[in-house]
């Protein structure tokens, strides 16, 4: 008889709930991260490891006409050089639009691009290497606007079918806008510009690579997807796949900005390649906003017709994104920005033409939300103006236009559960909107806005059948599960998220379940973190597993017993007969009866999405698929001050539906996380190149993130409509909770001083110029009144 | 734009650092110009202190140095000469985890976990000097402690409650001891 006198639990638990699944608990990896353990990838050294730097472009565009590494190569303690020439074969995220190379081959296209790496015993030798290389550029004329780069056919940055500097455009119309706006009692027409951003994750990218003499590669890698930089390394580096293993540490955030390949992994692994030794790459501050991928400056026509009711008719909306030097994501950012606007509403007509345009800058990509956080200010905004034209409460003007659950937009998307109206209810209760909403004093005001959000893409990035996670697990005579997966936890609790469906399944507590994850030859394939994917896509896969492991141990028991399978629960690190409760077994014991039995016990599960019915039949119809629509509200409290322009965001609500709260400790810090990103978005953040193409804001005190004293009490709802296509009904909630923060508080601005600031972010001097423009307005009507 | 030329460093010139490390005695040879947050990392491998933007900025490198934070990629490792340093692997003894580690890992204040060495430092040091006399702390009390440390996950929430709750179970303990805590 085996006793629990040893066991210790060290992950902590405060609600005393038998189910792990909904109960809070901590982070399988808390006890590392808060003792400093954690080993992210900067932490990671290895003997004779050499430190690199990445020589980067003064230009903005320019053609590189010769470069001479040679000098370079001189310097005592330099070991290698690399450049564009070692790196022919361009990359990129997205299989139909391939335009980077590795380091810049012929071409520069941003200030910042990367054109050489040099590997040395250290950084600044590495530094020394670096300035010895002699580059001859003859600079080409930049393009740093958006609308001048897609009408200019003279300056290319890349060669391209389209007119202009345009990498992808998308026109798509769905019923017959133009009807309906001719019938509309209202149209509320604007222009709206949303900001570029950055991630600004606290780590700095980082990647150490290896090589050894039997032919293995191996990149560590601060990425958020491992699989996709698994891909690229052994394409471009010529290396069987089979040879490349890239492990992804601790992570210390990523938010999309380490969501594909970048020029310090090729480097490193080349590198390391070359000399045969261990070579790391950390970029400085300055090259994390320079490799960006953050969120595109995005402009937006809008116009929407409203009937006399308040329910919106047509919705048409013209977006220009600004991209930058690289396609990245960007495909599917076009697409995101006009598919994923419709929910959570319905509307008879809708139009969009979406088009993303290289530019001179940084390379622009997914952002927490992806290509929907833009499109999503403008259209609450737009929300907003016709609730106040139409005399209707904006949280009923929404109430009425949800579309429902279990219904098809209007661009043929399908929606499972949608629990946007309890999220209302749940937002207007707390703020006490009633009684409050255009009630407070001038300078004080609330604002509403609602917004929906995938969990997951319905198809890969690159087209294949096959799963889209996987989870390998075996369970051994001591009470322990291990668990391999693919996927990266990179804060979000992916790990956490496993081991609580195992400790569930399986009748163990989280403390027996050890994670393996995002290390490419010790874990089956999963796509990796990003378009909030993995709590429903592994989710599905570690239920699977875990399931077929616990059906042989009930066997087992059940054999011992002489019972049925059935009759056999496991839980509590018991099994237990649950018409004769008495009857236990510890659930090592349980194992051991298994082990016995069948073998070792081990089991893989996996997960594909549904294709039937997903999404309509035209170009364009698979993206914004997904297999369920998580849902949020959220209401914003502003005090404002009118002479002095000065906004304080008091608080915001957030009601968040994610199908059913796997842990509502770790669901809480994602809305809270979400709420407090879009409150940096919506009030400070900017990132942008001044006339130079030289960013502006190269640095954390410059590019302004929020501080705890800045940013605003977040409360926070966790709705459950449980999703039939989640595990446990679950829906995402990393992303979700971002969108709609943003435009409630520009909402609550209005309430607050009766001015609309259309142009993110909204600063003091944007308040005071709206104020006085306002004055100006109030002054020539009592005039020619 | 990084100029790889306009930061020099030089590996001659190598003086030896003599200070302890969480009550270590501890000897280090660098050069003049390393920061304590390089020697500490990478030259006595405490890497429990972060490196997030190298210009005092992020707070992630915060260290204690005689009982004071400072920021660690900002303070030159030889002024920290014959000096008490204290990081976040020192936090935990023998009886387990720092009231403040304790909270972070109760209220999830951890995402990942990159801001957390440096934000526990302040926040103990925080603690530390608050007097018996003093009530338990509000939470824009513990949001301006913290305001030179970033944290890109939590949106601070947790953090607070952390830090608050922390306070909470620190404050009969700190009575009893109230004479060692003004040192």
């Amino acid at each position: 008889m085996t006793t629990d006198k040893t066991i210790v639990d060290t992950i902590p638990r405060t609600d005393g709930q038998p189910d792990v699944i909904g109960g809070r608990h901590g982070r399988i990896a808390g006890h590392h991260q808060v003792t400093g353990a954690s080993q992210y990838a900067d932490d990671i050294n290895y003997p004779g490891m050499l430190h690199a730097k990445i020589l980067r472009s003064p230009h903005a565009h320019a053609k590189i006409l010769k470069i001479d590494v040679s000098e370079a190569l001189k310097i005592p303690g330099v070991y290698a050089a690399v450049t564009g020439e070692d790196f022919p074969d361009k990359y990129g995220i997205i299989p139909w639009t391939k335009d980077e190379n590795a380091l810049a081959l012929e071409r520069v296209r941003y200030v910042g691009d990367a054109v050489a790496a040099v590997a040395a015993v250290d950084e600044a030798t590495a530094m020394k290497g670096c300035a010895a290389i002699r580059v001859v550029y003859e600079p080409l004329e930049a393009l740093f606007d958006p609308e001048e780069a897609a009408a200019r056919d003279d300056v290319r940055l890349h060669e391209s079918k389209r007119p202009g500097n345009i990498t992808k455009q998308v026109d798509l119309a769905f019923g017959d806008v133009d009807a309906e706006f001719a019938e509309s009692a209202l149209m509320v027409e604007a222009e709206y510009y949303f900001q570029g951003t950055n991630h600004a994750a606290i780590e700095p990218h980082c990647a150490i690579g290896q090589y050894e003499s039997n032919g293995l590669l191996t990149v560590t890698s601060a990425t958020q997807v491992p699989h996709y930089l698994h891909r690229d390394i052994a394409r471009v580096l010529k290396v069987p796949p089979n040879l490349v293993r890239i492990i992804q540490p601790p992570i210390g955030g990523a938010f999309g900005g380490k969501s594909e390949p970048f020029d310090l992994e090729f480097a490193v692994a080349l590198l390391a390649m070359k000399t045969g030794r261990p070579v790391k790459i950390l970029y400085t501050r300055e090259e994390v906003f320079l490799a960006h991928r953050g969120r595109h400056p995005t402009r937006i026509k809008a116009k929407t017709s409203f009937d006399k009711d308040g329910m919106i008719t047509a919705y048409d909306a013209d977006l220009l994104l600004d991209g930058g030097a690289y396609a990245s994501f960007g495909l599917v950012t076009t697409y995101y920005a006009g598919q994923l606007t419709t929910l959570p509403y319905q509307m008879p007509a809708y139009k969009y033409r979406s088009r993303r345009v290289y530019t001179n800058k940084p390379a622009c990509g997914p952002k927490r939300g992806h290509g929907a956080v833009q499109p999503r200010f403008a259209i609450e905004v737009q929300l907003d103006r016709a609730a106040n034209a139409l005399g209707i409460d904006p949280i009923e003007l929404r109430r009425k236009n949800f579309i429902g659950e279990f219904t098809r937009t209007v661009n043929d998307l399908r929606v499972g559960s949608a629990g946007l109206l309890t999220c209302l209810d749940a937002v207007e209760e707390a703020s006490d909107w009633k009684n409050r909403y255009g009630k407070m004093p001038h300078g004080k005001g609330l604002g509403i806005a609602c917004s929906a959000y995938i969990c997951g893409t319905n198809y890969p990035i690159y087209p294949n059948d096959m799963p889209q996670s996987a989870v390998q697990i075996c369970a051994d005579r001591s009470g322990r599960v291990r668990v391999f997966c693919g996927t990266s936890e990179i804060g979000q609790g992916s790990d956490t998220m496993l081991a609580a469906i195992m400790a569930q399944e399986l009748g163990i507590a989280l403390e027996d379940v050890r994670v393996v994850s995002a290390d490419t030859d010790l874990t089956p394939v999963d796509l990796g973190a990003y378009s909030s994917r993995i709590t429903l896509m592994a989710g599905h896969a570690a239920v699977s597993a875990a399931r077929e492991v616990a059906q042989k141990v009930r066997q087992a028991v059940a054999k011992d017993w002489e019972c049925r399978p059935k009759d056999i629960a496991l839980t509590n690190r018991m099994a237990i007969h649950v018409q004769d409760p008495d009857r236990t077994m510890h659930i090592r014991d349980a194992f051991v009866l298994g082990e016995t039995e069948f073998g070792t016990l081990g089991s893989v599960g996996y997960y594909n999405t549904p294709k039937e019915g997903v999404h309509g039949d035209y170009r364009g119809a698979t993206i914004g698929a997904t297999p369920a629509f998580s849902m949020t509200a959220h209401v914003a409290e502003v005090t404002v001050d009118a002479e002095t322009g000065w906004m304080t965001v008091d608080k915001i609500w957030c009601a968040h539906d994610c199908g059913k709260a796997l842990n509502p400790l770790l669901v809480e810090g994602q809305m809270e996380g979400s709420t407090y990103m879009g409150f940096g978005e919506a009030v400070m953040e900017l990132h942008e190149v001044s006339t130079d193409g030289r960013l502006r804001a190269p640095g954390l005190l410059d590019y302004r993130i929020p501080t705890s004293v800045d940013s605003p009490d977040v409360e926070s709802f966790i709705i459950e409509h449980p999703d039939p296509n989640g595990p446990y009904g679950a829906k995402e909630a990393g992303e979700g909770p971002l969108h709609s923060s943003i435009p409630a508080i520009c909402n609550a601005l209005y309430d607050a001083i009766g001015v609309r600031i259309d142009e993110l972010p909204i600063t003091p001097e944007k308040i005071v110029a709206a104020v006085a423009e306002q004055q100006d307005t109030k002054d020539k009507l009592e005039v020619s009144g | 734009m990084t100029d790889p030329s306009t930061t020099p460093k030089t590996t001659t010139g190598l003086q030896v650092l003599h200070c302890t490390v969480n009550g270590d005695p501890v000897h280090a040879a660098a050069p003049a110009n390393e920061t304590i947050l390089e020697v500490l990392r990478y030259r006595l491998g405490y890497t429990g202190s972060k490196q997030g933007c190298d210009k005092g900025d992020c707070g992630a490198c915060t260290i204690l140095v005689e009982g004071r934070p400072v920021l660690g990629c900002l303070t030159l490792g030889h002024l920290c000469e014959g000096k008490q340093i204290e990081t976040v692997e020192g936090l935990a003894g023998p009886e387990g985890l720092h009231p403040v580690q304790d909270a972070f890992n109760r209220y999830g204040a951890a995402q990942c976990g990159f801001c957390t060495p440096g934000m526990l430092m302040a926040a103990v040091e925080f603690l530390r000097t608050r007097t018996p006399d003093m009530p338990i702390p509000s939470r824009p009390e513990v949001a301006h402690a913290l305001s030179g440390n970033l944290c890109r996950c939590t949106g601070y929430v947790k953090i607070l409650d952390a830090v608050v709750d922390a306070a909470e179970r620190m404050a009969p303990e700190r009575k009893k001891v109230s004479g060692e805590t003004g040192g």
